[in-house]
């Protein structure tokens, strides 16, 4: 958004009505307004973290980390991010070449179905994998019988991952590629590239800073998942405890030095996550939804 | 006519057959055996379920405080948006770029450290507690949490609407003696209410479905501060899987009903651009 944000005063003090004092304290009303709203409700909690955090100082704040059950979360929440992202973007790209190429009936149906998990509370996106693969689900008797657990273990937390964050790359390069057209693409065809040179070498690089901007906003919202996750985990110390969910337990022990220096990596996360992004928007990049 | 029209690219065949074989295991497989869970239960059961005073006593807390929590960004999102927009301070750029942190930041995180600022000792729950305002651990925190955690729908809805509203016409609306109040009424806020309301709509949405904000600041008490969710949580944790998938549905079925409201909002809101435009 902030490279659509053009400057706001554009010749403002030719305009009537612009410089009298009434529209000066109206102006000074709204910025105060603005400005106290997000300190109490969003930099007040921001720089919370940060104090929290450190408020037995640095050392406390490092050794936290040496914790083997917080060094664990933190694994673990890599390995579910490096599974369902990459799949998610693979899905993405997929969805997008064929929606946004082809004119195919039920497309519509389609797009809303792809964005269906964004509509969905965490809870539920975490819940209809206990019910399917859950001790009392539906297939809960045969994965006992063969020994094998998919819910309170890594492969329900990855599930639950990739619900969550199934719609984010397709929603960003489906309408990208719908506008971008085909004509490049059939170009390419005509002149004898087959699909895959014509997808790396065409379109890849056209909808390269969608795909990251996607990517980006899906991986953030992977590591930072909790409650389809805690739904499905379990809660098993060092085994079954993503980033989000140690946060709640330290919290719970009343370890808040502890809770908030997870919570802090998690909030340097997002702070890197939104200047990669307002770097996308810089390009003169614009998501189109 | 046939299922899809031809065309010279290749890979239809390969991204569709990905698509919808991944759609289906991820999302509607799942989908279908929550909806059948719920559907295996005697109709009586289900109704004891879902209209328990318990249960009743949730949604009055989570269709409330939604509500409250989407009206009061539906207030200030627009005074964000606006000064955003149209005034230049310092930071603007930076204010701008931050007003989308609540997407990005875990809801746990969000949850704790909002817990923290409004406890009857933090930052500014001290200043609250002596005027007897009560928000960690009560229906005011939930509302907070429902607010923070939706901010950012409003906003970046009206923000390009408000930058579409014709300055020529607002300037023109003054040359011909009309005041601001007058201008604001009759120029600026048709423009923006379809964006106005589809971002409150989105936030409703999003509020109604929360739970890793909110179980932190809420205090979790039954009847009082227990959000539908969390009653789902505790159905699943007590192993009483049926009556989880009974509450999941009914909150699917609002979820599907409020996202339609949303279609409806952004068909009208394309008619007025079009209108506009005219």
């Amino acid at each position: 958004m902030a490279a659509a944000l053009p400057a706001a005063h554009g010749g403002d003090l030719t305009r009537p009505g612009q410089h009298t004092w009434v529209h000066a304290i109206v102006r000074w009303v709204f910025i105060a307004t603005s400005l106290a709203f997000l300190a109490a409700l969003l930099l007040a909690p921001l720089a919370t973290v940060f104090a929290m955090a450190f408020q037995r100082g640095l050392y406390a704040y490092l050794e936290s980390f040496a914790d083997p059950d917080t060094a664990a979360a933190i694994r673990l929440t890599l390995t579910t991010a490096a599974v369902a992202v990459p799949i998610n973007t693979v899905f993405g790209l997929a969805a997008a070449w064929a929606i946004a190429k082809f004119e195919f009936r039920g497309k519509s149906v389609l797009i809303t179905l792809i964005d269906l998990p964004l509509a969905i509370s965490p809870v539920i996106s975490g819940m209809v994998f206990v019910l399917l693969f859950g001790l009392h689900g539906w297939f809960g008797a045969w994965l006992r019988d063969h020994d094998l657990s998919i819910v309170f273990a890594l492969p329900g937390i990855m599930l639950a991952t990739m619900f969550v964050t199934f719609p984010y790359v397709a929603r960003e390069l489906i309408p990208l590629m719908q506008q971008l057209g085909n004509d490049e693409e059939e170009a390419a065809i005509t002149l004898g590239a087959d699909g895959w040179m014509t997808f790396f070498r065409v379109t890849l690089p056209k909808i390269r800073w969608g795909l990251v901007y996607g990517v980006v906003l899906c991986n953030a919202r992977a590591m930072g998942e909790f409650g389809a996750v805690s739904v499905v985990s379990g809660h098993i110390r060092g085994l079954t405890n993503t980033m989000p969910l140690h946060i709640e337990i330290l919290y719970n022990e009343y370890n808040f030095v502890g809770a908030f220096a997870v919570a802090s990596l998690l909030t340097l996360l997002a702070g890197l996550t939104l200047v990669i992004k307002t770097a996308i928007e810089r390009t003169g990049y614009r998501r189109r939804r | 006519m046939s299922f899809r029209k031809a065309s010279i690219l290749p890979g239809f065949g390969l991204t569709f057959g990905f698509t919808t074989f991944f759609l289906s295991v991820i999302v509607l497989l799942p989908l279908a055996a929550l909806t059948l869970a719920a559907a295996s239960m005697h109709w009586s059961d289900f109704v004891h379920v879902v209209l328990s005073p318990r249960a009743l006593g949730s949604y009055r807390l989570s269709f409330g405080a939604s509500f409250l929590a989407a009206a009061i960004n539906l207030v200030f999102g627009l005074i964000i948006a606006w000064t955003l927009v149209r005034y230049e301070f310092p930071a603007r750029k930076l204010i701008d770029a931050l007003i989308d942190m609540p997407f990005a930041l875990p809801t746990a995180v969000s949850g704790i450290a909002l817990t923290t600022v409004f406890a009857h000792n933090g930052w500014i729950g001290r200043f609250l507690e002596p005027w007897g305002v009560r928000i960690a651990y009560t229906w005011l925190g939930v509302t907070l949490a429902l607010t923070l955690i939706t901010m950012p729908f409003v906003v970046r809805a009206v923000q390009p609407a408000l930058l579409e509203v014709q300055r020529d016409l607002e300037d023109a609306a003054e040359t011909l003696g009309a005041g601001r109040i007058y201008v604001a009424r009759r120029i600026i806020l048709p423009t923006v209410l379809p964006s106005l309301l589809t971002g409150f709509t989105l936030a409703f949405a999003r509020a109604l479905g929360e739970y890793g904000s909110v179980i932190f600041i809420a205090g979790n008490l039954p009847m009082k501060t227990e959000i539908t969710p969390l009653l789902i949580v505790i159905h699943l944790e007590e192993f009483d899987y049926q009556g989880a998938a009974a509450l999941g549905v009914v909150m699917l079925v609002i979820s599907f009903v409020v996202l339609f409201a949303i279609n409806l909002l952004q068909a009208w809101g394309r008619r007025q651009q079009v209108r506009a435009a005219h």
